[in-house]
């Protein structure tokens, strides 16, 4: 009986829970499929009557969205390119080797998690407006790209601990190279892990607003031109819903995706 | 993080020589983070110590400390992460734990709980500016159970309790889930004979809890402190979709400073001070919540 009663304590407390995480975006659905009118209206209604698209093509129309999204989504593509490229490498690395130095680079990687975009992108655009990367989109991804390459050595880190070394050593021994046991024989098996590191960093850069907003002027991303609009330009309560749903979307569907990777990204622990 | 160290040891292999490859394999990195991020740490304190023609100056610093703003950033920055983030580690420490106990459903539970994880501090503002705006939701609500008959306004520098509350609550429900991962790996790590034991012993939940959990898991909720803590202080969007600059933050200072005044150095000089602070912070809390080896076994 005493257990029954637990079991259904701890239920209840499970559907609060869950019900307080998602019913703040069951609202903002809802704003954003109720038209200007009703969202401004009083007595207002919960529910959009009748539901409508007219919200979310409003801020689909509305002047530099859909070339901020644009920008956003090329963005987010070069960084996922550099944070792989430079990350994987380094995952290997530490997944492979044991050598002098091995902890001190993996305690760098932790501390670079720990000074987030405020502090790096003033400095950085001072120094872009001299290199020619200032209101560049490469330039917002480089800064993305450090921000998520701790990230990315992380998990690939744990990717290739997870892909068993005797099956490159076998290669080797069939004549293969290094070079050729990583490619053919490591690699395809690294995939879907390298893949999730890539999925993570996509939605790091897509929501990324601070850096993105000081780092452009006319080359927004879709962040950088909402908190502008929000900040500068008063923009109405049905952009502003329309563009919170916007963007919330995208990075729902990634997080399930890469659900089983959850742990690998944010669970560390510094010993 | 226990399988990383669990390593082969290749280049122990044979007779002992340097291997070359790793730090082959490290290079891009090292060189990448010493351009774009160590540079421009370097840089921040450049651009609030230097001026433009040369020389020391603390001209930049005095500017950011007269300002009308300067007082209220500091002093919200230090207030609002004092509130959120107790809060945020015991609520993420119940999903945590909820999660950890393997109820039927507990993967879903793990999923949704997460979902705050993919998204933005600019949207989880949005989200909750769509609840406490004047035709909001939260009115709306109130007025269906006949507790108002005109909306009330709560996003108002007149109204700080109700202000300071929803920036809370954005804060909250966007960020508990950080929390709640780092704490739920650290659960995972604990070996299950220590429960054993304990139940063995006779310890209730509770005791359990006080004296099997909570000790081993120093370590996760030291580094989800400190984690929650530093990106407290960069706490920015969710303020200004809520309060716009109502409630000024250091990072919102930052912002304005370079975006709105075109001034790189007194937004460098909050930049810095925003490190500043995260060091101290973490210092505090390394000394504080010291792992003590006779504590945490193995």
């Amino acid at each position: 009986m005493a257990r029954a009663a637990r079991t259904a304590l701890l239920a209840t407390i499970a559907t609060l829970i869950a019900a307080w995480v998602l019913f703040p975006i069951l609202l903002i659905s809802l704003a954003a499929f109720s038209s200007r009118a009703q969202l401004y209206s009083w007595p207002r209604a919960i529910f959009p009557t009748p539901p409508t698209m007219d919200t979310i093509l409003f801020f689909l129309r509305a002047q530099g969205v859909w070339q901020a999204t644009l920008n956003s989504l090329i963005v987010a593509l070069f960084t996922i390119a550099l944070a792989v490229a430079i990350g994987a490498p380094a995952g290997y690395a530490l997944s492979r080797f044991r050598f002098p130095g091995r902890e001190g680079f993996r305690l760098g990687i932790l501390a670079t998690k720990m000074f987030p975009a405020t502090v790096l992108a003033i400095p950085l655009a001072v120094a872009y407006i001299r290199w020619g990367l200032y209101d560049n989109l490469l330039g917002v991804a480089i800064v993305h790209t450090a921000l998520a390459l701790p990230f990315a050595v992380v998990i690939t880190t744990s990717v290739f601990i997870g892909v068993p070394m005797e099956l490159e050593e076998a290669a080797m021994t069939l004549g293969c190279t290094r070079l050729q046991a990583f490619l053919r024989v490591a690699l395809p098996i690294a995939l879907p892990g390298l893949a999730a590191a890539a999925i993570f960093t996509f939605v790091l850069s897509w929501n990324e607003v601070f850096a993105a907003a000081i780092l452009t002027l006319h080359n927004r991303t879709l962040p950088a031109l909402l908190i502008n609009a929000v900040a500068f330009a008063g923009a109405p309560l049905d952009y502003r819903f329309a563009g919170g749903f916007f963007m919330i979307v995208p990075a729902m569907i990634i997080i399930f995706i890469i659900r089983r990777y959850l742990m690998t990204l944010w669970g560390v622990t510094i010993r | 993080m226990a399988a990383a160290d669990e390593v082969p040891d290749l280049a122990r292999a044979g007779r002992p020589r340097i291997e070359w490859l790793p730090y082959l394999l490290l290079a891009p990195s090292l060189v990448f983070l010493g351009v774009f991020f160590a540079y421009p740490l370097v840089q921040a304190f450049g651009l609030s110590f230097l001026r433009p023609e040369g020389g020391l100056t603390a001209e930049h610093f005095q500017r950011m400390l007269g300002d009308t703003y300067f007082r209220g950033a500091i002093t919200n920055s230090l207030l609002l992460t004092a509130i959120v983030v107790p809060i945020q580690v015991a609520i993420g420490l119940v999903i945590a734990l909820l999660v950890n106990s393997r109820f039927r459903g507990h993967l879903w539970f793990l999923y949704i709980c997460a979902i705050p994880l993919a998204i933005s501090d600019l949207a989880a503002g949005l989200i909750w500016l769509s609840v406490f705006t004047e035709r909001g939701y939260l009115n709306t609500l109130l007025h269906m159970v006949g507790a108002v008959r005109e909306p009330l306004t709560y996003l108002s520098a007149e109204q700080p309790v109700w202000l300071y509350g929803a920036i809370i609550a954005a804060e909250v429900w966007r960020a508990t889930a950080i929390v709640m991962i780092i704490l739920l790996a650290g659960l995972q790590l604990i070996p299950r004979d220590y429960f054993e034991t304990a139940d063995v012993f006779g310890a209730g939940g509770w005791r359990k809890l006080w004296h099997v959990t909570l000790p081993l898991l120093r370590p996760s909720l030291q580094t989800a402190l400190i984690i929650r803590t530093i990106l407290a202080f960069q706490l920015f969007a969710t303020v200004i979709t809520l309060s716009g600059r109502q409630v000024p933050v250091l990072a919102g200072e930052a912002y304005f400073w370079y975006g709105l005044y075109r001034n790189p150095h007194v937004a460098s000089a909050y930049a810095v001070l925003i490190m500043g602070v995260s060091v101290v912070i973490t210092w505090v809390y390394l000394r504080a919540l010291r792992t003590r080896e006779e504590e945490v076994a193995g």
